[in-house]
């Protein structure tokens, strides 16, 4: 899990792969029927969530397991604009993020107070009473059948709504760069620095007068809003928004796949997160209902076999030990 | 009285389905407080148990405590399983153990409708408790009422034995200081797989007891993990009493609570649960992070 800022320095080593996703990403939906693109846009919208994980669980050191659940609050923003007739997808993203952000950051007053596997637990109570809530709130929600027959978004207001799962997918890929471009930048920055100092040397930090507690909670903030983002681009692809979306194994799966891609690296979560769709939606093909025994299987093999992650294989950087965890 | 007299029964049932969630988070808190592994298979470990049991049931006593056996049985075997899994991951601490346990709740439940379909299993309740029983006036089912017994027995027991033997007091001081207990003699890995083989134990017993209350399904190993997950939050993590408070506490408001207002019993737990997280927040109390101080150690 631990791996030094110095992977991120190297843009060669980012380069290569970014482009190749880059290439698969453009060329991909002229060759793919509409399924397959509508699993590639499901797969960015997951990409966003778990780049959002890898906010928490890599640069703060904070493993979420309930980041699933600002995801549920984006997706029933966007839901219930929808139904409203507010049907501009930049509005709806914006709204969205915002809505997410503000859950973020009162749930964050409460997990933020702990650490390691007390973050784990209270992080997924969190996300399973919002699960519960959404299920309840029937009035706003539609209750455990969720929302369906979501109308179409039109991306900026004047323009014709996406009627196609390609114009879908572009809509969604559009978004998704500008977000994970933003979220990079960011991260390069002196916040990305900080982030990572708060998380491997917090009592060092504290003693240098740096408010780490109030920075974790902005993290989660930010996390949060971008877990809400993803979550209205969830809705945008999929229609539909119910309870399930935000249930705690989307937030395991999205942290598999943090895991998968390599904790601080953004590309790499996106990458984890396609991995995983592809697992669950194709190669499960041939064993119909034994999509989870894969996915449980990747997971095991994953813990032992990857460490740092599928970004850490070829970039193996000798390992410190000692730390705490 | 008249309100007493309404709500008597779903709150004795209350209170069986509070013990039956104390014990099935006592493995998880277990494990959790002390050995710093946040067990995601513990729903798993739970359904395994009823499923065995439910399959070796055919109404006689002797059925029904071979049930319980097999059921413990079980459990211990993949807590033992759990121990070799998680032990090579100690130090690299809590994130790939709990994900290891999530891998292993995936595969166990898709091996358990493989197994076992996606019906829910009903268990033959041994005859001469299949009845019921008058208690103040109330039809009352002797199963309940004997599962009532029995789990508070159990609860007791588990109280004592982590209170005031060595055996208990060992794995509590494993909480505190893992090394110290090594230096003690007592092989780390020995404690872990001990703690391990406990709590799958506990979930196992918590199935097979449980399974005519919790009857095994598909969504068994969800449910009680999320119950488990909130009556150890509620109760804070590690803490026995506090975890038995809680679980009696959730066991009313999925019973009499419904019972009361079916409509608001969903948000009194979800109330309940950001009630005592956020108290606790503001009280500046350090109980949560203790629980993760003495995970710490793994």
């Amino acid at each position: 899990m631990r791996i030094p800022a110095v992977l991120l320095s190297r843009p060669v080593r980012i380069g290569v792969p970014g482009a190749a996703l880059a290439v698969f990403l453009l060329i991909a939906p002229s060759s793919f029927d509409g399924y397959g693109i509508s699993l590639m846009s499901k797969a960015l919208a997951l990409g966003v969530l778990a780049v959002s994980v890898s906010i928490l669980a890599g640069y703060s050191g904070l493993p979420t397991m309930g980041q699933a659940a600002p995801f549920l609050v984006g997706a029933y923003t966007a839901g219930v604009m929808s139904t409203h007739g507010h049907t501009v997808g930049v509005l709806q993203l914006l709204c969205g993020t915002l809505v997410a952000a503000v859950f973020a950051a009162a749930t964050g007053l409460v997990a933020i107070r702990t650490r390691g596997v007390a973050f784990l637990m209270t992080t997924l109570a969190l996300g399973e009473l919002t699960v519960t809530a959404a299920g309840e709130w029937r009035s706003l929600t539609g209750g455990t059948d969720g929302m369906y027959g979501i109308t179409a978004i039109q991306p900026l207001p004047g323009m014709a709504a996406l009627s196609s799962d390609r114009s879908i997918y572009w809509f969604v890929l559009t978004a998704t760069v500008v977000v994970i471009a933003v979220v990079w930048w960011v991260l390069r920055s002196p916040v990305g620095k900080l982030l990572l100092a708060c998380r491997d040397h917090e009592a060092r930090m504290r003693s240098a007068g740096h408010p780490v507690t109030r920075y974790q909670w902005l993290a989660y903030v930010a996390a949060g809003a971008l877990a809400g983002f993803g979550g209205v681009l969830m809705c945008t692809v999929n229609a539909y928004v119910s309870p399930d979306d935000g249930s705690f194994s989307n937030s395991a799966l999205v942290l598999l796949a943090v895991v998968l891609g390599g904790a601080i690296s953004p590309l790499g979560a996106l990458l984890g997160a396609g991995l995983i769709v592809a697992t669950q939606d194709w190669l499960s093909g041939p064993f119909p209902g034994h999509g989870p025994l894969l996915l449980g299987l990747m997971f095991i093999v994953a813990v032992y076999a990857l460490p740092d992650g599928v970004a850490g294989i070829r970039f193996r950087v000798p390992k410190r030990r000692g730390g705490p965890a | 009285m008249g309100a007493i007299n309404t709500h008597f029964v779903p709150a004795l049932d209350g209170v069986a389905y509070g013990l039956l969630l104390f014990v099935a988070a006592a493995g998880l808190t277990l494990l959790f407080g002390i050995g710093g592994v946040l067990n995601i298979a513990h729903g798993t470990l739970f359904a395994l148990g009823g499923y065995l049991a439910a399959s070796v049931s055919d109404g006689s006593w002797s059925s029904a405590f071979l049930g319980l056996a097999v059921a413990t049985v079980g459990g211990t075997l993949c807590g033992g399983l759990l121990a070799a899994g998680t032990l090579p991951l100690a130090d690299r601490g809590h994130l790939p153990q709990a994900l290891l346990t999530f891998g292993l709740s995936l595969v166990g439940a898709d091996v358990l409708t493989t197994v076992y379909g996606t019906d829910e299993h009903p268990v033959v309740i041994p005859k001469s408790v299949n009845g019921t029983v008058q208690i103040f006036g109330h039809v009352y089912p002797t199963y309940r009422l004997m599962f009532i017994v029995v789990a508070s027995v159990l609860a007791l027991v588990g109280t004592y034995v982590l209170g005031r033997t060595r055996a208990g007091a060992l794995l509590r001081a494993a909480a505190d200081d893992r090394e110290m207990v090594g230096a003690m003699g007592y092989a780390p890995w020995r404690v872990h797989a001990a703690l391990c083989g406990a709590a799958g134990a506990l979930a196992g017993l918590a199935g097979g007891l449980g399974a005519p209350i919790i009857g095994p399904g598909p969504d068994t190993a969800d449910k009680v993990l999320m119950l488990s997950m909130v009556v150890i939050v509620l109760g804070r993590p590690g803490s026995v009493l506090g975890a038995f408070g809680a679980a009696i506490a959730v066991g009313e408001i999925e019973t009499l609570g419904v019972s009361i207002s079916s409509n608001w019993a969903p948000y009194l737990l979800f109330g309940l649960m950001a009630v005592a997280l956020v108290v606790r927040t503001f009280r500046g109390s350090s109980a949560v992070g203790a629980g993760a101080a003495a995970g710490a150690h793994a």
